[in-house]
């Protein structure tokens, strides 16, 4: 079926089979490769992207249901200005270990900073409780999005 | 304290950015677009025998371009284990044989054009199979009716008591042994005598195993992989293949956690021996399922610990008898299992009598291999909980046992002599040895003295500290080597050359100030290569904590070679007398006493570009192996809060004192113990392999494996301890494992303070917790 939508700002169109992953239309015919597969099952939070700016597990997310809709990856989103931001904070607090992860954990955190979020402890866990992490034990995890939460304010 | 201008500082990863911003940086990002895609037919069956196997059908799938079974492979013995070479690791392995070892084992190869015809084929290949009773309780395998490997070709490389027909992959007995064990018992004033029980664990690096393939214009074999060691995989794919290793190349490009799950080879021999036989690149990404099932999980073992102290709390006999599970295939198995004595033993090296045997078993279960802790995580369960228990019995305060007991610096322990990993070890002194000052700060930190051993918060909740301590080593003394080169550029840059395998650790960004504070030039100035056998020079690979020690003394011997090449040049440039009137500093060459200088990007074009006769490339380089391999250390201390109606448990805090010597990165270094911590807690409080009983893995997704989120630890506090060791680079000792050691029995010492109830056998879980205390009211 043909299939209409935006991807990281551009109106696209794609000819796909209709029950085809968005986790590999994304990686198969755009090449963008930020988006990861680790589980397959919507339990990793490796391929989360935003679906008309709410995050979802890519893997879990068909062609049918991407028709019509608003696309954001970490590909996307890492080149607005609280995307330029949040990367340098994770950056900074050397947040990152293996990266497998992380553009999942990006665009979770995105999504929570884009929607107010604060830097209550709780609330980020909760705002990340979709994503996974097997090397770093989260700790600078939570710093990077204090940071990103202080910066954000101080910016507006 | 020493004066370090680029190591011991916290700088962001040299890859951090690209890997936020989801670069093409991992073996699938970079795998051809036409790459055939390679699914395996595995076994259904635990153990059986393939009477027949048909592949007509299946390969009349529009799109299959090749299936493979045992009958189209060499049939060569090989281990899968990526370690030092002669291989300790039994040869009982072949890239497809007609015995199918555990339910997930490989039956056949199949490769198409797209996933859903190489799928198509998998479910029309016909097999017929003759089922064996398989081997899955390990306590009863060895002299089982059932023999796993009947196979005539297996062998090891040297003596490690293989004796397949008895189902043990290799025993270690009558070897480590000082002293009378069973005297210094019987004269002992206390004595604890338990058994414990450390169960299989799942990796779980978030990238599944990956593999590709292709055929460069040389004609050569290049594989990408998602591999801990390039070079031991291009060893064994060539000895597996019947290749030269100079037609074949692999690099390890990004890779999304090993832990050491990628210190085997996997789907290597899948993607290398399709592109081989089709001439066309190829690729082999692992489901979840196929991550679970079919590669490595850790060794599960049986530990029996003695241990005998005099009335003055001095320890005095250390018994260790060791039973290990490697699964269907024999990976690892010796070195895992005898790090379970190198690491543990020495650390109280004031008992006078020692003993460790042990054997290693096969199972019908999938194979175990190298992870994180390597042995050494299950004998600190075993031995730390039994330090307690003695404590216990002397009604004196566990930590206060340890303190007295434990290894301190300028000491040493004849246990370095006699074992090392496969064979005979090296004796060493510790040059640097905080253990104790870890223990004492650790005790602070959690509040020890106000919280031991508990406090009764509410009518239900008890909560309550314990400790357990640990050590590791840096490398593998005199077998691991590591390598570096580097290379001067105009523009005054220098390319960083290594074998390392970065796998997620920051080992390149590591490597890099190393070689940066060596040459003295800003970290910027150093652009780093690793983990390509064509490429770059030697290196093990990432395991047994060997990177930052190993391979960062390698890079720091390149670092000063090349700075003494580059003041050769510019003594030569500025007409210096002596080089030692040449001083170089902030990227400049000066003439003392004078105000001639030259900058370093200056004379790196002219060697390129102006200096006639004289042009050169500079490469200076470095290797490095050790007969050293300093311990770090660490304490570790948790506090939990146990409900005594549902046997509950909190993690409150973790509180972790590490004696890594000098961190090179310190930010790095702490997330490398925070992640160990928190693996460590998974193991020990809810991460548990389960089977069924005819031998299916149950925990083979992740909904059914959890593994720790960021809710299951309330507070992780790491601090490392002032300590240089003079063998390591700047007095770098490694951290990749530490960090897991101790949170099994530090749990597991809390609960029993909290409760009074002492688990030996993991999980602990809160039936396991629940179970105990009713037991104790009645």
């Amino acid at each position: 079926m043909k299939i209409r939508f935006t991807l990281n700002g551009k109106n696209v169109v794609l000819e796909s089979a209709p029950l085809k992953r968005l986790l590999d239309i994304l990686r198969e015919d755009y090449h963008l490769f930020g988006t990861k597969e680790s589980c397959g099952e919507g339990e990793c939070g490796a391929c989360t992207v935003l679906l008309d700016g709410k995050p979802v597990t890519s893997c879990l997310v068909n062609a049918i249901h991407v028709n019509g809709k608003k696309v954001d990856t970490v590909e996307g989103l890492s080149k607005t200005k609280l995307g330029k931001m949040l990367i340098d904070c994770f950056d900074e607090t050397n947040a990152v270990q293996c990266g497998f992860c992380f553009p999942g954990f990006f665009v979770s955190t995105y999504y929570y900073l884009l929607n107010d979020g604060d830097n209550d402890l709780e609330k980020i866990k909760k705002a990340l409780s979709g994503n996974i992490c097997r090397c770093t034990g989260y700790q600078r995890i939570f710093d990077s999005v204090k940071i990103a939460c202080a910066r954000k304010k101080v910016g507006e | 304290m020493m004066n370090f201008k680029e190591v011991k500082h916290s700088i962001p990863k040299v890859d951090g950015k690209g890997l936020l911003t989801g670069a093409h940086a991992y073996t699938n990002d970079l795998a051809s677009d036409n790459a055939l895609i390679i699914k395996l037919l595995r076994s259904p069956h635990a153990f059986a025998k393939i009477k027949s196997i048909g592949t007509k059908q299946a390969s009349n799938v529009e799109g299959v371009e090749c299936i493979l079974t045992y009958k189209d492979v060499p049939r060569i013995p090989i281990t899968r284990a990526g370690q030092g070479y002669p291989e300790p690791s039994p040869k009982d392995k072949f890239i497809l044989d007609y015995y199918v070892r555990y339910i997930g084992d490989e039956v056949a190869i199949v490769a198409a054009t797209n996933e859903k015809a190489a799928s198509d084929a998998i479910k029309l290949i016909e097999v017929e199979y003759e089922v064996l009773k398989p081997v899955l309780d390990f306590e009863k395998a060895e002299g089982n009716e059932t023999v796993i490997h009947p196979e005539s070709e297996i062998y090891s490389m040297f003596p490690i008591g293989l004796d397949a027909k008895n189902n043990i992959a290799c025993s270690y007995i009558d070897t480590m042994i000082v002293g009378d064990i069973e005297k210094t018992l019987k004269e002992s004033d206390f004595v604890v005598s338990e058994r414990y029980y450390t169960h299989a664990q799942q990796q779980t690096a978030m990238e599944p195993h990956t593999s590709s393939a292709f055929i460069d214009v040389q004609g050569r074999l290049n594989i990408f992989s998602s591999t801990q060691n390039p070079y031991h995989t291009r060893r064994i794919i060539g000895e597996a293949l019947n290749k030269p290793l100079r037609d074949i190349r692999v690099y390890k490009p990004r890779i999304g956690g090993g832990f050491g799950a990628k210190q085997q080879i996997h789907n290597d021999l899948f993607s290398a021996i399709v592109t081989l036989k089709t001439g066309k690149p190829s690729k082999c990404f692992y489901t979840r399922k196929e991550v679970n099932e079919s590669t490595f999980t850790r060794h599960q073992m049986r530990i029996d610990v003695q241990l005998g102290a005099d009335k003055n709390g001095n320890l005095k006999a250390f018994d260790m008898q060791v039973l290990s599970n490697t699964g269907a295939y024999g990976e690892h198995s010796l070195t895992t299992f005898m790090v379970a004595g190198s690491k543990l033993l020495p650390m109280y090296n004031k008992a006078v009598a020692l003993r460790f045997e042990g054997k290693v078993v096969y199972t019908n279960k999938c194979s175990a291999g190298a992870f994180r802790g390597y042995g050494a995580i299950q004998a600190n369960f075993a031995v730390e909980s039994a330090i307690d228990e003695l404590a216990a019995k002397m009604n004196i305060d566990p930590v206060e046992l340890r303190l007295k007991n434990c290894i301190k610096e300028g000491e040493t322990s004849p246990v370095f002599r006699v074992m090392g990993e496969g064979g005979e070890g090296i004796a060493q002194i510790m040059d640097s040895c905080k253990l104790d000052h870890c223990i004492k700060r650790g005790k602070k930190l959690i509040k020890w003295k106000e919280k031991f051993p508990s406090t009764q918060v509410s009518s239900n909740k008890i909560r309550s500290v314990g400790a357990a301590i640990a050590m590791q080593g840096s490398g593998i003394p005199l077998l691991d080597m590591g390598s570096a080169v580097l290379k001067l550029n105009d523009d005054g840059f220098f390319n960083l050359l290594v074998g390392a395998t970065d796998i997620g650790t920051g080992s390149d960004t590591v490597l890099s100030q190393i070689a940066a504070e060596a040459i003295g030039v800003p970290v910027d100035r150093i652009v780093i290569t690793s983990s390509d056998t064509d490429t770059t020079p030697y290196d093990v690979g990432a395991y047994a904590s060997s990177t930052t020690f190993v391979s960062g003394n390698a890079a720091r011997k390149a670092g000063l070679n090349m700075r003494v090449k580059l003041i050769d040049e510019a003594a030569r440039v500025l007409q210096a007398v002596h080089k030692d009137d040449i001083v170089f500093e902030d990227c400049t060459f000066k003439l003392k006493n004078t105000d001639q200088s030259i900058t370093l990007k200056d004379l790196s074009e002219g060697l390129y570009y102006k200096y006639g006769a004289d042009m050169k490339q500079l490469i200076a380089s470095g290797s490095n192996t050790s007969p050293k391999s300093p311990p770090p250390f660490m304490a570790g201390f948790v506090e939990i809060e146990v409900d005594t109606e549902t046997g509950k448990i909190d993690i409150l805090d973790y509180v972790g004192v590490v004696d890594c010597g000098t961190p090179i990165n310190p930010n790095l270094a702490k997330i490398q113990v925070e992640g160990g911590i928190l693996q460590g807690i998974g193991m020990a409080m809810f991460e548990d392999v389960r089977y069924s009983e005819s031998g299916q893995m149950l925990t083979n997704n992740l909904m059914k494996y959890k593994i720790p989120n960021r809710k299951d630890v309330k507070k992780l506090t790491v601090e490392f301890a002032e300590s240089y060791d003079p063998a390591g680079p700047y007095g770098a000792k490694s951290v990749g494992e530490i960090g897991i050691d101790t949170p099994l029995a530090a749990v597991a010492n809390a609960i029993y303070n909290a409760t009074g109830v002492r688990i030996r056998k993991l999980p602990i879980t809160p039936e396991s917790v629940l179970i105990g205390i009713n037991k104790l009211k009645s």
